[in-house]
């Protein structure tokens, strides 16, 4: 009987992918919190799950220097943010204070999907071992 | 891994940042500048901000770092005074001093050293996680 990575490790090792997109998007929007005209973005968490659970997604391979780069991907999740100032003089809609906090809570959610995948880990290292 | 790119945008926008506040240094230094002709005074200097879509527009990746696309001399009209007794006073009696606003400038200041905090902030914390990621299942 073949242990699969796959199914031993569950949800988990897609949710820390997912978190750290997460981690860089909001981390652009906070660095373009003086951009005029920037528009923030944020990812739908169950959406980019779904996503990334199911292997939909697909890509050619590109073998000439003029292909395009095709690559069918459902709802990637990302869209933009629905700014609760109508306008902000320069087209900006980055709420620096909102960006923060979310950055710090996206943070301690990527460190517990961490622990859970450690936690696999362990459970997986203990079945080999032994005691 | 785009964890590492948040080094990359976080330090984009540091360095944008210590631009913006650079720029107002001069401008504070630079405030009381007088000069005897219009020409030759000193002008309000703003950095243009814009967000670098290249790579995100590519699909590459989701990060979009800040970009400085140059430096703008303000258009606003200098300030011209009479003061005939300046020795910088041209032939009619003025002087002219530079449109800076330093009440403005004093707000940009503390605008671009907290924005530049934040962004340090932001690239600890991306540290932290990437330290934790390290110590996976020990």
């Amino acid at each position: 009987m073949a242990i699969s990575f796959e199914k031993a490790l569950g949800v988990s090792q897609y949710t820390v992918g997912i978190r750290s997109k997460r981690a860089e998007i909001i981390a652009s929007n906070i660095v373009n919190a003086d951009t005029p005209h920037y528009k923030a973005q944020d990812l739908d968490f169950a959406s980019a799950l779904k996503t990334a659970t199911s292997s939909l997604n697909s890509s050619m391979s590109r073998t000439h220097d003029k292909h395009f780069s095709v690559n069918s991907t459902m709802d990637d999740g990302l869209g933009y943010r629905v700014p609760n100032q109508p306008d902000t003089g320069d087209g900006n809609t980055v709420d620096v204070q909102v960006e923060r906090n979310l950055y710090m809570q996206n943070a301690l959610e990527y460190q517990s999907s961490l622990q859970f995948l450690g936690g696999k880990f362990k459970g997986l290292n203990l079945a080999i071992k032994g005691a | 891994m785009s964890l590492y790119n948040i080094f990359d945008v976080a330090g984009s926008g540091m360095s944008a940042q210590s631009l913006r506040l650079n720029v107002t240094a001069s401008n504070i230094a630079n405030a009381n500048s007088v000069s005897s002709s219009a020409e030759e005074t000193y002008r309000g200097r703003h950095p243009v901000f814009a967000a670098e879509m290249q790579k995100a527009a590519a699909g590459q990746s989701e990060s979009i770092p800040v970009q400085v696309l140059g430096i703008v001399e303000d258009q606003d009209p200098l300030r011209h005074e009479y003061n005939p007794n300046h020795p910088l006073a041209d032939k009619d009696g003025f002087i002219y001093k530079p449109n800076v606003n330093v009440m403005e400038e004093m707000a940009n200041m503390m605008s671009a050293s907290r924005s530049y905090q934040t962004n340090v902030q932001v690239a600890d914390a991306a540290k932290q996680m990437l330290m934790k990621t390290l110590q996976l299942g020990k």
